[in-house]
This record gives structure tokens, sequence and C-alpha cells, in this order.
């Protein structure tokens, strides 16, 4: 249940500070004519609400130690380096974001590059993080010590496509996102072309994983391709991935937006499905690495708490500052 | 430099930075909220402005903190797994609601850095309530946790392993309200005096601006009523750390020996290896009155624990008396603001004063800053008091040298863009007199 909620919590930060992530890297692609204006689009769909969005980051990181304080003792550990180099990431993106909003005119260009290239590196290493865990790596000494070198967990083919994988993801969203926020057509225009190259490019990292996991991530690629349950999920992003793509290229963006969410949600699915029972696959299983029952059930009843105050408030932010165009599902 | 030593230099370094920016994000919200009150009841566009102008700094300075405060999350563990591992389903409760109040104060704070002309004005000035309470909430519940580490409670143990956890013990530690009383009162006084200060600083070239000398009126009174209860809070807070944290309160005091009519003493150098403190005045009896109010009151000193239980007393000393000393300061500034007030009817613009409180700037920053130093540096050499030291908790991964040096490059680097933009704020503020 809780490691549930975690899901949720990972699902809505990809779906939204991933985005964030996404339109930073869009902003290194925004050249030619329309370069300006794609800039002030990616700035008003970010500003009012990444520093929010941004936030389920950490709930994913308080509800992880709270509640499997094992994993979160043995992933810090090992993946110290890959998640220091994520956390600088993260430092720079946001403060650069801010600075390029308040400082001197002169300094624009500089912050902007910092901002971008930080929204590259911060979604790879947090790809490259989470493949090193999906890739079964993770080795318990009898008194559940973690056992590493603290690199070659994540320093491996496997991990690093995914890094790769997550950074084409997050801008497949955020261009999708964008053909729709954008007012103009001829940023529009722009943005359905990256979303179109993002779409390629997210496929091909996807099948590149893949191949990479059969040796990098063996239990993973065993749960991906020998079940039927895998089969029908695989079945299932194709379909997504290919109705996404037909519906940019046909310019209906509210469809391909829906889908495009519906697209994250399965992927993020499949690979939680071939976690579980495993926090830590192959060996950590989340019973193990749980926290004790009544902190659990007590973790929750602060959730339902908590979202009684955070859903409106989400609502309100959300209605302020997106417009009529964000809400409607019609074209 | 040792591995331990790195990973608790990385964490202090990490800690100062964040710390600024939380303060600054609990104490702004109140003067914005009171600046915009103010417009709406006198319609006066002056306060409008102000509280738009304060805004701006605040959004650079809460992002800044938005994710240094995410270093840190990631910092307990990536440093101190041990004490994580342990700690984490404890202390949960408080850091889970934090996680929903700093989601609170991140959206709410949008909608009022964003909705300038975008929401009805009272709306526009509940989002900044919203902002200013999640703001003090968040700090609270940050300060239960770290309370907690200085009065574990609310679990059972049984051969170093947790059999039992109360969590809502946990977080309504002993310690949780003098923490919290104390810090966020800190909070208002230092960003009241700092805002005040750099006023003062603006009203000293140009005297007449009622634009600033209205900036000057909300955050020196804010300021200043901290700075009054401030000592209060502190005598609380110094009364449980003298009974839940003896050790601490002798290494505040740098009380080497346990006595009885204890003296206070002020200044000094504590000197670990000969158990004395040069060049310091003691106040006789004073001690003991203040940490349990008589005289004659036997009060613990640093050798009941052996010398490996001791945290480093030169430091803790220092760190109390810097302070005290300012907080001593600040009072007798709102004390003389307040007297000068009164006699002008006013706003007080005796240039002295500016020039005092100008000075005064970063001293709430400073006194904060020292006050982490006394609670952090005296629980040592534990973690969690008396159950697990800080060795035992550090991350076995090697060359913890290097993330320190990044990460103090980094923030060296952000703290000089963060003070050049605040400064380029401030001047525009002059040029363009509205």
């Amino acid at each position: 249940m809780v490691a549930g909620v975690i899901l949720v919590a990972l699902l809505v930060y990809t779906l939204t500070g991933g985005a964030d992530f996404g339109g930073g890297v869009l902003d290194v692609f925004a050249r030619g004519r329309t370069g300006g204006a794609q800039r002030t689009v990616i700035d008003n769909a970010m500003g009012p609400v990444w520093e929010a969005n941004h936030v389920w980051l950490i709930l994913v990181i308080v509800l992880m130690f709270v509640c499997f304080p094992v994993a979160f003792a043995a992933v810090s550990t090992v993946l110290h380096i890959p998640l220091t180099l994520m956390l600088i990431g993260i430092v720079l993106r946001g403060t650069a974001f801010v600075f390029r909003h308040y400082d001197q005119p002169r300094w624009h260009q500089s912050w902007s590059r910092v901002f971008a290239l930080a929204s590259v590196w911060t979604p790879f290493f947090l790809g490259v993080s989470l493949g090193a865990v999906a890739s079964g790596s993770f080795r318990f000494d009898a008194t559940n010590h973690v056992q590493t070198n603290f690199i070659s967990e994540w320093l491996a083919p496997f991990p690093l496509s995914v890094g790769a994988f997550t950074v084409a993801l997050f801008t497949l969203l955020a261009a999708t996102y964008l053909t729709v926020e954008a007012q103009e057509t001829g940023v529009r225009e722009a943005f359905r072309r990256r979303a179109l190259a993002a779409t390629l490019l997210t496929a091909g990292c996807a099948y590149v994983s893949l191949a990479l996991a059969a040796s990098g991530a063996p239990t993973l690629f065993t749960d991906l391709t020998q079940h039927v349950w895998s089969w029908v999920f695989q079945a299932i992003t194709l379909a997504l991935g290919g109705s996404l793509t037909a519906m940019l290229w046909t310019r209906r963006y509210k469809t391909a937006r829906t889908l495009v969410v519906l697209l994250v949600i399965a992927i993020e699915l499949g690979w939680a499905a071939s976690h579980v029972p495993y926090i830590l696959p192959p060996e950590l299983t989340l019973l193990d690495a749980a926290a004790p029952r009544n902190i659990l059930v007590n973790t929750l009843r602060l959730l339902g708490l908590g979202s009684v105050v955070l859903v409106p408030s989400f609502v309100v932010l959300y209605r302020v500052f997106k417009g009529p165009r964000f809400w409607s599902l019609s074209q | 430099m040792t591995d331990l030593f790195a990973a608790r230099s990385q964490m202090a370094m990490s800690l100062a930075f964040h710390i600024v920016f939380a303060v600054v994000g609990i104490g702004m919200p109140l003067l914005m909220v009171i600046a915009e009150g103010l417009w709406l009841r006198t319609q006066n566009p002056v306060y409008r402005e102000l509280a738009r102008r304060w805004s701006k700094g605040t959004a650079i300075l809460f992002a800044v903190g938005a994710v240094s405060g995410t270093v840190l999350s990631f910092e307990l563990g990536l440093l101190w797994p041990g004490f994580m591992e342990f700690a984490g389903p404890i202390i949960g409760m408080p850091f889970s609601l934090e996680g929903f109040a700093f989601f609170t104060e991140a959206i709410f704070l949008g909608v009022y850095l964003y909705g300038w002309d975008r929401i009805s004005p009272r709306l526009h000035w509940l989002s900044g309530i919203m902002v200013m309470v999640s703001g003090m909430l968040s700090g609270v519940f940050v300060l239960a946790a770290n309370a907690w580490m200085n009065n574990p409670v609310g679990f059972e143990m049984a051969d170093g392993v947790i059999t039992s956890i109360d969590p809502v013990a946990a977080m309504f530690n002993p310690g949780m309200l003098p923490t919290g009383l104390h810090m966020t009162v800190a909070s208002f006084e230092t960003v009241g005096f700092a805002v005040a200060g750099i006023h003062a600083f603006v009203l000293l070239r140009n005297p007449n601006s009622a634009f600033h000398k209205a900036a000057l009126a909300i955050a020196l009174t804010v300021g200043s009523i901290a700075a009054v209860l401030q000592p209060a809070t502190g005598h609380f807070s110094a009364q449980h750390v003298a009974e839940h944290q003896p050790v601490k309160l002798a290494a505040m005091e740098a009380l080497w020996e346990t006595t009885t009519d204890a003296p206070f003493t002020i200044g000094g150098l504590p000197n670990a290896t000969t158990e004395t403190t040069p060049y310091s005045i003691e106040v006789p009896y004073l001690l003991s009155f203040l940490a349990f109010d008589d005289i004659h009151a036997e009060v613990q000193g640093l050798d009941s624990v052996a010398p490996e239980d001791r945290p480093n007393v030169a430091v803790v000393h220092v760190a109390f008396e810097i302070m005290v000393g300012i907080g001593m300061w600040l009072m007798g500034l709102a004390l003389v603001s307040a007297v000068l007030a009164w006699r002008v009817r006013g706003v007080p613009t005796n240039r002295a004063l500016l020039w005092a409180l100008a000075f005064s700037v970063p001293l709430g920053f400073i006194a904060v800053e020292a006050g982490w130093t006394v609670t952090e540096v005296g629980r040592q050499p534990w973690v969690i008091y008396e159950v697990m030291r800080t060795a035992d908790a550090v991350t076995p991964v090697p060359h913890l040298v290097v993330p320190f040096l990044t990460f103090s490059a980094l923030y060296l680097f952000l703290g000089v863009v963060v003070l050049v933009l605040l400064k380029n704020q401030v001047f525009a503020t002059v040029d363009n007199e509205p």
C-alpha cells in the first residue's frame, strides 16, 4: 500500500516535474526564428509551478526513509555518486531558472545555458539511479548490510541507457504538453517537430535499454519477456507510443497529451510490476525493508490528511496559471 | 581530513547555507503580508509596491532555499545512512508533515509571486497568509525532528534493535516546544532587523523617501517585538537543556566541574587540556539561578562524563557567547528604536540609529548560525543523544572530501550570485523611487 503511494508520488513527479526538466532540455534546442518565443512559452509554463512540482521528489524521499529505511540506507550508500551528481543538477537547474528571471539581461544567455545543461544532466542521473536499482545488482550480507564498491552498480551500460531513456521521455512529455500551451502557430509547430523527434529518440532508447537488459538486468529482462502480463503491457506501451506519434503527426494535440500521460503511466507501472515483490531486486523484498506496521499505518493516515490540503491547493495553482486551453480536452 | 570529519563538514556547511534561506522563508512572508494588508486597508500604493518589491527578493531566496533543502533531505541518507536506517521510521511523522507544509508553501508562493494581476487582491493576500503559515509549520516540523535527536523518546530498544515505536511521542518530544519557539522567533528577529537595516541604509542616502520609511517601520516593528521576546524563549530553551542535556549546558557555559552556587561565565576561551576558561568573567550564582531558578542549585559539569563523551567546549561556549551577545545588542536596539519612535511619534530617522541598524543587517544570521553551532556541536559525539554516536552513523563511502569541496564551491558561488542579485534589487529601488 505504502509502496503504491510512493509509486503514485513518483508518477506525479515524472508527469509534472519531469516535464519541467523536459522544458529545460527543449531550452537547449530553442533556436531559429521562433527560439525566443519558445523560451517564453517554456518560461511561462514552468515559472509558477516548478517549485511545487519539485516537492513530489522530496515526498518520495521522505516516504522512502520513513517506510523503507533499510532500502533507503542501501540506495543512498551504493548510489552515493550518481545521486550526488543529480543533486548538483537539481541545485543548478532551480537556481539558474530563477536567476535568469531576475538577473540583468546580459547574463540571461549564461543562465539559460546552465539551466538547459542542468535539465539534461539531472534526469540522466535520476534515470541512472533507477536503472541501477532495476538491474538487480544490490547485494546484502547476512545482517542486511549492503555490499558495494560504490561504482559497478551504476556505471554499467544498462543504467546509463536508462538515464538516456529518462531524458528522452521527459523531453517528449514536455514537448507534447507545450504543443497545447503554445498560443502561436509557429511556436506550436516547432514543439510538434521536437515532440516527433523525441518519440523516435524515446523509442530508440527504450529498444537499446531492453537489449542491454538481457545481460545488464537479467531478472528485469526475464520479467519483461517471459510472462503473459508483460507481453500485454508491452503491446499497450507500443500501441500508446504509436498512436501518440500519429496524433502529433495529424496535429491533434489534446489527444496527444492524454496519450503521453497514459504512456508514462504504463511505463512506470510496468517497471514497478517487474520489481514486485522486491524493492531492491534480487534480494531485498518490500516486506524485509519495511518499517514496523504501526509506522506504515500512521504514515498512510498522514498522507490522507495531507491530501485534503494538498489536492485543492494544486487545483488552485493550476487553475490560476493554466488557461482554459489547458483544462479543456476537446481539440 | 578523515571521512567522518568531511561528512560532518559537508552536513554543517549544507545546513549553515540552507538555514539562511529557511529563516528568510519564515520571516519574509510576514513582512509581505503586513505590507499588503496595510495596502488593502489604506489603499496607499506605497504599501503595495513594498509588498511587490519584497516578494521579488523572496522569490530568489526561496528558490535557493528549496533546492538546498532538497540537497539536505538526500544528504541525510548519502552521509548518514546508519542514522536514517535507525531513525527514519521514528522521526518520519514530522518529516512527512513537513513535506506537506512545504508543498503548500511552494504552491501558494507560486500563486503569490505570479498571481499579482490574476486573482483578486483579497485572495492574493490570503495566499500570502498561506505561505506564511505553512512556512512557519515546515520550520516547526523540521525542528521537531532535530529536537528528537537531542531528546530521543518514543521508541523501545532491546540489544540495539528497535522493538516498538510511538511516532507521536517521538514528534512531541520534550524539546519540540522550546526549540520550535526559539527558532521561529529568531527567524522573525533576524529577517526584521536585516530588512530594516537595508532600508535604513538607503534612508541614509535619501532620508525623505516615504517608501523606505514605510518599509523600515514594518520591518523594525517585527524585528523589535521578536528581539524583546527572544531572551524569554532562550531562557525557556536553556532551562530545557539544563534538565535534558546537562552536558550541552556545561559546554555552553564552560562549566568544568559539577558545582552548587554555579557562576555564569561570560567570555573567555575554554581550554580542554587544562580544563579552565582563561580571560572570562564570572557572575556568582547566576547560572544556578538561570538554569534552575535557585541560586544554590547544583549544576552538572563536564566532569560528569568521560572526556571522549564531551563536545568541543571551546566551539560551543564561544558560539553561545556570540549568540547571546548579538541577542542583547538587538534587544537594546529594539528598545532604543521604540523610545525614539515614541519621541517623534513616527518612524525614527535618527542618523545614529540608522547607522546602527545598517551595521546590524548580518547580525541576526550570525546569531542563528551560532545558535545552531551550539545545539549541533553541543550534542556531539552523539548523533542521537546517548543512543547513537555520529561515528557509527556515517556512510562507508570513501573520499568524502570530494563532495564536501564540490558542494562548498557550488554554495559559495550561489551565495555570491544571490548577494549580487539582491544588491541590484535594492539599488533598483533607490533609482526608481515610486
